[in-house]
């Protein structure tokens, strides 16, 4: 658990985001290539990499669905690169009506109000999915594992749900 | 209170001695140079008090002349005055032809790359910005006594992709700059105003320029700041509200077509009479042209009524970046003005009432930018070693390559903060594939032909294998500066390819390197006596870097590593005074630079550890 020990936090899906970017910014300050600006070019070299990898350690950790498949991972359980797909036809089955019902919003009277229902309503699995999760990830058994591996596969379809939402929001900005 | 205290005459009073260093503004219309004197940053005059230098380069027969001077040249010798070639930096041929058709210049390509046919000959943007550069920084040297200069902080707009922070990088290289960093205008314009000390909270930046207009959302916690978002409009600015005014007034002359003179005629006066209505309610503009004189008033309200809907354009741009920046407006602490049109009143009234809250206007809005980026400059040359300012930038554009179908993969979205390294993993698409060629793109688009292509490269020997079989790694790096370099491997066979990215309508590193010898109207060996020197300066910074971090980390060393250290030191400090070419002295730099790479490598990890254990490094 490099990224969290970088840090120097507990290894926890629950993180404690205030924390994390406190010691982000610590470690920046003193690894940032600014502050090698006037040293050797070997220093600079390796400030550059340092801080690409601090960089890159806060982009996964904070990233909800990025810190899971990053512990899943360090614990045995690796899908970033999968192509898998989720069998669980109830769940599908209810992404495809949200599908649905979020290409209707653009053409509605008060598409505003449609927006926020909907955000609410992605708030809501969101929220429950990161419960699932918190229970079943700390564990060592692999089926727990296995089964934290399907909740973030399902969290990925509401976070990619959000990212599609926020599209509809802008295109009616730019009207 | 403290007394002051004063050197021996003939002794530096501080420990480590001041380095000059000066931040510039390369804008499109005008560039400035500022540098920090006596703790106080402040922006550098001509020998006729001018500050701002005209970004406009006039080719002659006999020589270059920038600045005022070329200005004039403008219009009598159109083809051979570059003006605002900051437009062209980064960009091909076909870009430019296709993006403003009225140019008076010939343009010709020559091996990739783009030029201005003139009178001296085929000249690139690079080249003309870097006469730009010579010319500010011959006015520094001048005001330093002649004394030579350590480093600069050069500003870019937010938004400069790749190809164009590229070109200002070797444009400044050309004139012999040595840069500190690239730094975005709004972050040197928050900077200026000294936001960085004390305050939190989210920072607006408006920067309606001469053609541009950028508006950027930054975020400062703990003395850092963050770029949250970026937009505007590239072809928007205080010359689009003049030629409002040139419209007002040809409909009141009832005139349909100017010739050119008459047109410059309207053009000037507009501009004077927009500005004069910064201070009047109300302006007489009398035009003389062709046996005609007419005098039409201008009033506030009627201009206002004319520059709402471009007003109006940025606010739209406002608030795109607040929403990008994921914020909204009640949490934006402070709203900086930069660039001359924001002296406009009703451009100060509407974002006002936008951001709801008076805009900070108390700087030279022409000048801030370079302030900033002189006080950038300050610290990073290392005059204020206990600073615990950082900026952090993000990428402006997303990165990524070119997949099957034409259609662009993210490797790196917009908005990640820099320096960064991040990969991806293809495959081949056909059985037995033994090369791939890996096209790098910027942009938002989807589709590769809505994209920017950086470059070109290809991977060759790609063991042949079942289509999709192939491992190919491609690695994406952006440093501190937001330039790329990429990188690709076969993971199952090794075999590599990297290139930094250098567009393909800029200059590679042996271009600049020739033009920069080019440009040196010395004979060979004063040549070589330069890069001599040079050698000696960088040899003397390495080894007082080296001795300053053995001074702080020692005990980082074993007894023999130590020994081995200093014996290498030793051997440059000897070679410093004897070595007879710049190569010979190059290499032992070189060498003491990888003997002490360990050292470097358990200092970085050793302070890691220790800003996380909360004690300071002087502390221990």
């Amino acid at each position: 658990m490099k990224y969290f020990e970088l840090f120097s936090l507990p290894i926890n899906f629950n993180i404690d985001l205030a924390l994390l970017n406190q010691a982000y910014l610590r470690l920046q300050k003193t690894v940032h290539p600014d502050k090698f600006a006037h040293k050797s070019s070997k220093e600079q070299l390796l400030a550059v990499q340092k801080s690409a990898e601090i960089n890159d350690a806060l982009h996964v950790l904070k990233h909800p669905l990025k810190r899971a498949e990053y512990i899943l991972a360090e614990r045995g359980v690796d899908i970033r690169a999968e192509q898998q797909t989720l069998q669980d036809p109830m769940f599908l089955m209810q992404q495809m009506e949200l599908r649905e019902e979020l290409e209707d919003i653009s053409s509605a009277s008060d598409p505003e109000d449609e927006i926020e229902a909907f955000e609410k309503k992605i708030q809501m699995l969101e929220k429950d999915f990161h419960q699932q999760l918190t229970a079943l990830i700390d564990q060592t058994e692999l089926v727990q594992l296995e089964r934290a591996a399907d909740v973030v596969r399902k969290l990925k379809f509401i976070y990619k749900l959000r990212d599609e939402l926020e599209r509809v929001e802008d295109s009616l900005l730019d009207d | 209170m403290a007394l002051l205290q004063i050197a021996e005459p003939g002794q530096s009073a501080a420990p480590h001695q001041h380095k000059l260093a000066i931040g510039i503004d390369l804008g499109t219309t005008n560039s400035l140079v500022a540098t920090v004197l006596s703790g106080e940053a402040k922006t550098l005059a001509d020998q006729n008090n001018q500050v701002m230098l005209p970004s406009v380069v006039h080719y002659t027969q006999n020589g270059i002349e920038v600045g005022a001077n070329a200005f004039k040249n403008a219009a009598l010798d159109a083809e051979n005055t570059l003006v605002s070639v900051k437009r062209f930096l980064g960009k091909s041929k076909a870009d430019i032809e296709s993006e403003y058709t009225q140019l008076p210049y010939k343009l010709s390509e020559q091996n990739g790359i783009f030029n201005i046919e003139t009178c001296q000959g085929p000249i690139n943007p690079i080249q003309a910005s870097s006469e730009i550069l010579k010319t500010l920084k011959k006015r520094a040297q001048d005001s330093f006594g002649g004394d030579d200069i350590t480093g600069a902080v050069i500003t870019v707009p937010a938004h400069f992709d790749d190809a164009q922070r590229q070109g200002t990088k070797d444009a400044a290289e050309l004139a012999g700059l040595n840069v500190l960093r690239l730094l975005n205008e709004p972050t040197a314009a928050a900077v200026a105003y000294g936001l960085d000390s004390g305050q939190e909270g989210i920072i607006a930046v408006y920067d309606l320029g001469g053609g541009t207009f950028d508006i950027s959302i930054l975020r400062l916690s703990q003395g850092v700041f963050e770029v949250l978002a970026t937009g505007g409009d590239a072809s928007l600015g205080g010359d689009d509200f003049d030629a409002l005014l040139v419209e007002y007034f040809k409909q009141k002359t009832a005139q349909n077509e100017l010739d050119s003179p008459s047109l410059r005629l309207f053009m000037s006066k507009a501009k004077a009479c927009k500005e004069a209505l910064s201070e009047y309610k109300k302006v007489n503009v009398i035009l003389e042209f062709a046996d005609q004189s007419h005098t039409v008033e201008v009033t506030k309200e009627l201009f206002n009524e004319l520059a709402a809907p471009f007003v109006k354009k940025t606010l739209r741009a406002c608030r795109r970046a607040v929403k990008d920046a994921g914020i909204t407006n009640e949490e934006v602490l402070e709203v900086v003005m930069v660039g001359g049109s924001t002296r406009m009143p009703i451009v100060r009234d509407q974002v006002g009432l936008f951001f709801e809250k008076r805009p900070l206007t108390s700087i030279d809005p022409d000048q801030v930018v370079a302030i900033g980026a002189a006080i950038q400059a300050n610290i990073l040359v290392g005059n204020k070693p206990d600073s615990d300012m950082l900026l952090l930038d993000v990428l402006p554009l997303s990165l990524g390559l070119e997949t099957m179908g034409g259609l662009v993969e993210k490797i790196i979205p917009r908005n990640t903060t820099i320096p960064v390294a991040r990969a991806q993993e293809f495959t081949t698409f056909k059985d037995g594939q033994t090369g791939m060629v890996l096209s790098v793109l910027q942009g938002e688009r989807e589709l590769v032909d809505d994209c920017r292509a950086l470059a070109k490269f290809s991977l060759k020997g790609i063991p042949p294998m079942a289509a999709g079989a192939a491992h190919i790694l491609v690695t994406f790096k952006v440093d501190a500066d937001g330039l790329l370099s990429v990188s690709a491997m076969e993971k199952s066979s090794g075999v590599q390819a990297e290139i930094q990215v250098k567009p393909s309508f800029g200059l590679s590193d042996d271009q600049v390197s020739q033009m920069l010898k080019d440009s040196m109207n010395f004979a060979k060996e004063d040549m070589q006596a330069r890069m001599l020197k040079e050698q000696q300066v960088e040899a003397l910074r390495v080894i007082e870097a080296i001795n300053a971090s053995l001074v702080e980390a020692k005990n980082l060393l074993t007894e023999s590593e130590l020994t081995t250290l200093e014996v290498e030191i030793d051997k440059l400090i000897q070679l410093r005074e004897t070595a007879t070419t710049p190569e010979q002295l190059k290499t032992a730099i070189t060498e003491l630079d990888n003997a002490s790479s360990d050292f470097a490598a358990r200092r970085m990890d050793d302070s890691i550890k220790k800003a996380l254990t909360g004690q300071s490094v002087d502390q221990v």
